[in-house]
């Protein structure tokens, strides 16, 4: 596992409590407000940051974010301007665990060696790449495991079954349990079968294990990341933005309103100790 | 059948679904355990004499198969060359190619108790076609529609509606099939126990480019035979036009292993394909992953997906199916295009002087064998695949038909 991922989890484990990610996108709403977003996230008590690498066409995302990439796409964000807002932030951050997610189209096109390469050198910590699953990621996993990012690998309510083991088998870094048959930022799930699908994942795997999408309040983020390693929170964050962009509000007040809410959602899981 | 030819064309996909580098399945982990299936199923019907015997029932006694091939005398001697047979395609019960694959795909999805079906549809012709097999075999049907495209072809709205079928309008991206696809794909993340995606085109994750290839080969088969009865040899050229390429797949797929056969697969090249606005993935794209496939891909530098533009809403696709991309690499089909403006013209003439309305998107076919016929000797035949009727685009083509003096 990368050094920053392993020291993260650990921590939380000390703390007896699981990790919040906080996904979002790269360059939204612009390079600047982005920056300062990403500042006032560590500033409010993420443990790991889910940087959205902006794809014009996201089959996996809801409305919330599909409007996130298109602002950044929109702003003139790129990969390759992606992988310097995450560089940047590793100068100034050099604890936080920094994951980039995005689809497979704009790696391919920049090269996947290149990729794998500068992605390295941004001082990134794994991989979540949306449109590779178990029988298309060797291209990109086989080169990313030698060079130290984890190819963190997603289980959903559709691969609990049979596919299981076979998904696991070659999972690195952290799962990442998608709570729903869904796309972002819809639906969320119940917490028995949250549970439910930890303990299965956690049977075969020794990884953390994370759980993301459909989490939008603070009680929910506590309740989930205690029933795991971890909870990630994207839309709900991604809106708030959303929201200050229509007000014109300064790279400031997005970052404060962005940062207020990342705190309720930091303090809930650190009240919330499991039973 | 040459099927087992050494060097044959037709061995593709392998085993992974792959088409040399292209094709594959790109899907999230919650689509990749329902393509599986999907994937298990198709292989159990190919092999089954009874899911066979039910589909050409309903080829012959509803679709109406097989479509005529027709000679067509005046255009021949109008373009003053080679003969041009027409696979009458658009005389298919709703008016398109499209019916063929849906029946196959629809009868596939009951035998694995699906009972909800979506689609996505770009001129609307998929849309229909699915509708209208929902309606026979008592299945729901929610199809998914660009918005600018519900405007454009709004006959075809308003027969699925009729049909049953619930059309939900998209407004994300550009309102046109590249979005209906990715919300049809949304839907399907969002409903994997209860629905079946019959995709319109031989494009999307494995199997579908081989399901829908093998659903619409039956144009090729059909006028391989045909043309044996009425000329007593193989055709000289194939031409047909392509948005996914699944028309045209189905007419050349029977084909590929007949090294005379020279073979034109027609995208449509807009305002031309220097423009920037065409539709042309092969002439204008580069390979890339869009829709669960690798595929030439109208895209930019960064790997975001650029706009495609056609007057066709059939052909306003920016990818296309993988296996075209493969016969492009390895140069066993010629990758043409025609512009907005050449296939107005040829529908104008088409209806003229053979009564054919066609729809804009073989019109395209047309406007490349206009240029190519005249080039060929008077001997040769040329079989075009008339894939469609223009009825749908009449709204669209006559008050442009009439600034230009041709009504
Ligand atoms: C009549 C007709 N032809 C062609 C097409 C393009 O699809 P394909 O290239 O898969 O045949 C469409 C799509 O809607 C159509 O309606």
């Amino acid at each position: 596992m990368s050094k920053r991922l392993a020291a993260s989890f650990l921590k939380a484990k000390q703390e007896n409590r699981g990790i919040l990610g906080v996904f979002v996108s790269a360059g939204d709403p612009d390079t600047n407000t982005s920056t300062k977003i990403l500042d006032s996230l560590v500033a409010a008590g993420a443990d790991m940051i889910e940087l959205g690498m902006p794809f014009s066409d996201p089959m996996a995302d809801g409305p919330a974010i599909q409007a996130a990439s298109l602002r950044a796409i929109k702003s003139g964000m790129t990969l390759k301007g992606s992988l310097e807002i995450a560089s940047k932030f590793r100068e100034k951050h050099t604890n936080i665990p920094l994951v980039l997610m995005g689809y497979f189209n704009p790696i391919y096109r920049y090269g996947v060696e290149r990729f794998v390469k500068d992605a390295q050198a941004a001082g990134t910590d794994g991989l979540i790449i949306v449109d590779l699953p178990p029988e298309e990621d060797a291209e990109l996993r086989d080169l990313s495991q030698n060079s130290e990012l984890d190819f963190i690998r997603l289980i959903t309510p559709t691969t609990l079954g049979d596919r299981l083991p076979f998904v696991l088998e070659k999972a690195a870094g952290f799962i990442y349990y998608v709570s729903i048959a869904g796309i972002t930022g819809t639906k969320s799930a119940q917490l028995e079968s949250i549970s439910s699908a930890v303990n299965k994942i956690k049977q075969v795997s020794d990884l953390p294990v994370v759980t993301g999408f459909g989490i939008r309040t603070a009680e929910q983020a506590a309740h989930v990341a205690s029933l795991g390693d971890g909870a990630i929170v994207g839309s709900a964050i991604v809106e708030i933005i959303a929201e200050c962009d229509a007000q014109n509000l300064s790279a400031e007040n997005t970052a404060r309103k962005v940062s207020d809410f990342t705190k309720l959602l930091a303090d809930a899981i650190s009240a919330h100790k499991p039973e | 059948m040459n099927e087992t030819q050494p060097n044959s064309f037709k061995t593709m996909p392998d085993e992974n679904g792959r088409f040399g580098i292209h094709g594959g399945r790109f899907v999230a982990e919650t689509l990749m355990p329902l393509i599986l299936k999907v994937e298990t199923a198709y292989k159990e019907v190919k092999t089954d004499p009874d899911f066979y015997a039910e589909l050409l029932y309903f080829q012959k006694h509803y679709i109406g198969r097989p479509s005529p091939l027709y000679f067509a005398e005046r255009l021949t001697e109008y373009y003053g060359g080679a003969k041009l047979y027409l696979k009458r395609d658009e005389l298919n019960h709703t008016g398109a190619h499209k019916i063929n694959n849906v029946i196959g795909q629809a009868l596939l999805a009951k035998k694995m108790g699906k009972t909800k079906i979506i689609a996505e549809t770009g001129a609307g012709q998929h849309g229909v076609a699915t509708a209208t097999a929902c309606a026979l075999f008592n299945l729901e049907c929610e199809v998914f529609m660009g918005a600018e495209d519900v405007k454009r072809q709004k006959p075809n709205v308003d027969r699925m509606r009729l049909l049953g079928a619930t059309v939900n309008p998209v407004t994300s991206g550009t309102s046109t099939l590249k979005d209906a696809m990715n919300e049809a794909l949304r839907y399907w993340v969002a409903h994997p126990d209860t629905h079946f995606y019959i995709i319109g085109t031989v494009a999307g994750p494995h199997p579908y480019p081989e399901m829908v290839r093998d659903f619409q080969s039956v144009i090729g088969k059909e006028a391989k035979e045909q043309l044996f009865e009425a000329e007593g040899r193989l055709p000289d050229a194939l031409i047909a036009c392509i948005g996914g390429g699944s028309n045209a797949l189905g007419l050349f797929h029977p084909f590929l292993d007949d090294a005379d056969v020279t073979i034109y697969g027609v995208e449509a090249a807009g305002l031309g394909i220097d423009s920037g606005m065409h539709a042309a993935s092969l002439t204008g794209g580069t390979p890339g992953i869009l829709h669960g496939n690798r595929t030439y891909l109208l895209q930019n530098d960064d790997g975001q997906i650029v706009d495609a533009h056609s007057i066709s809403a059939g052909l306003d696709y920016p990818g296309i199916g993988p296996e075209h991309s493969w016969l492009h690499d390895i140069g066993r089909v010629n990758y043409v295009s025609a512009t907005d403006e050449e296939a107005l013209v040829q529908f104008q003439l088409c209806s003229r002087l053979e009564g054919i309305i066609p729809a804009l998107e073989p019109s395209h076919a047309l406007a490349y064998a206009a240029k190519q016929l005249p080039l060929m000797d008077k001997e040769q035949v040329v079989i075009l695949n008339m894939c469609g009727r223009g009825d749908k685009d009449l709204e669209a083509v006559l008050p442009k038909l009439d600034e230009r003096g041709l009504l």
